[in-house]
């Protein structure tokens, strides 16, 4: 992908520039962001189990920045809804959204999460953006690890491209 | 008098010898019971009878758990025999873990009534079970002590696992609590059928039931694809991959 003027890392030089380094507000607070999401664990289904394969040794999501799992929506970053999003949880699922602090993104994990999967039925919701925004789905039932890391890595790049004023920079 | 030791012993090896079957099991509860029963059925090594009035479900239960020794409720659960009256059956799960014995009890409530007498007080474990079907199919149990909505949230409307119930669900909303729309089904549901001749033949698609409904047969017969699974004497249809 080619990056966007605002999502340029600036090169860096210290022989050349001293101790200064040049660049944006929005690139620079883009990358605090991008590179330290704070992961609101919504673990709902077998979908979970996978996500905590991400979160252990093999796959390892502290690589991407993306460790700390907090079981508090104030303190995190990116709901993962990982699993089916029944109606008796749906509104569950919307507070705790509405609870998490601005900026805040949405990875909706696997099928169930994505479009109800394979529960067309009266308990399921049919797709958790009915009720809250998703940035990314992902694709699976359940998705393998690898995925969700891809899908962590491309919401780091969507969080790069985005104005620290909250509007979205329109596309290249 | 004989020595606890000398009792224990002689208990035992009473049990080791005897074996008792459940079929044994359920010849005793007709015994005692009578007409109130039917003829116990034994289908691989378990046995069924039906109660012929589920008011007395709890004298039968309480005999069964005291007398006969079935120390453990596994399940109860319900039919819907819808468009047949009485439209409920419940089935109680029963076993005798000293003696490996499985035995079932069915009674029958009609649709007007959907009320019998809880077993709490013989298995207290019958507790879920009987909000389970409070829940599912809206038959009530007179006595339970808690008897809620188990899955649902109270005050959903419907009592989704009803024949009359469709599958794709209906719209409800309960604010700050719960809503619930009408899920897409898409023409499905899509099922399997087992033992086509091919993954084609098999893999989930939308399949008519078979039903003497004029509109599904009108359905069917526009579908050749699917045609084949319900008919199997109809010409089947060319699935063979083309060659390259």
């Amino acid at each position: 992908m080619q990056p966007t003027a605002s999502t340029t890392d600036f090169g860096y030089n210290s022989k050349i520039e001293g101790d200064v380094v040049v660049t944006r507000v929005d690139a620079a607070l883009n990358w605090f962001r991008k590179n330290s999401l704070w992961p609101m664990p919504m673990g709902l289904a077998c979908c979970a189990i996978e996500l905590m394969a991400v979160g252990a040794s093999r796959f390892d999501i502290a690589r991407f920045g993306s460790e700390v799992m907090r079981f508090s929506p104030r303190q995190s970053d990116v709901m993962i809804v990982a699993g089916t999003v029944t109606y008796k949880m749906a509104l569950a699922v919307k507070r705790i959204y509405d609870q998490m602090a601005d900026p805040k993104w949405v990875i909706a994990m696997g099928a169930c999460a994505s479009t109800g999967g394979m529960y067309r039925s009266y308990a399921v919701l049919q797709g958790v953006d009915n009720i809250i925004p998703v940035d990314i789905y992902v694709a699976g039932c359940p998705p393998r690890p690898e995925a969700l890391l891809d899908a962590l890595i491309k919401l780091q790049a969507k969080v790069g491209k985005e104005s620290v004023l909250g509007l979205k920079h329109k596309a290249a | 008098m004989l020595s606890p030791s000398v009792f224990i012993c002689v208990h035992l090896w009473f049990h080791f010898l005897l074996n008792v079957a459940a079929i044994d099991f359920a010849n005793q509860l007709k015994a005692r019971f009578g007409d109130l029963l039917s003829e116990p059925a034994e289908f691989r090594g378990e046995a069924t009878l039906k109660v012929a009035d589920a008011e007395r479900i709890v004298e039968v239960c309480e005999f069964v758990k005291k007398s006969l020794g079935f120390n453990m409720l596994l399940d109860i659960s319900s039919i819907d025999n819808y468009g047949e009256d009485p439209r409920w059956t419940i089935v109680y799960e029963l076993y005798h873990m000293e003696q490996k014995a499985h035995l079932r009890l069915k009674t029958e409530v009609s649709e007007e009534k959907s009320e019998l007498p809880t077993i709490t007080t013989v298995w207290r474990t019958a507790d879920w079970h009987e909000r389970e079907i409070y829940d599912m199919m809206g038959v009530r149990f007179r006595g339970h002590p808690d008897l809620r909505r188990i899955l649902m949230w109270d005050g959903y409307p419907y009592f989704p696992l009803r024949k009359d119930f469709p599958l794709s669900g209906k719209p409800s909303d309960l604010p700050d609590l719960a809503f619930t729309k009408t899920a897409p089904l898409e023409g499905g549901p899509f099922v399997t059928v087992p033992g086509g001749k091919d993954a084609l033949a098999r893999e989930p698609r939308v399949r008519i039931p078979q039903t003497e409904s004029v509109a599904t047969i009108s359905r069917l017969e526009r579908r050749d694809d699917v045609r084949p699974a319900h008919e199997p004497d109809a010409p089947q249809p060319n699935t063979a991959m083309p060659k390259p």
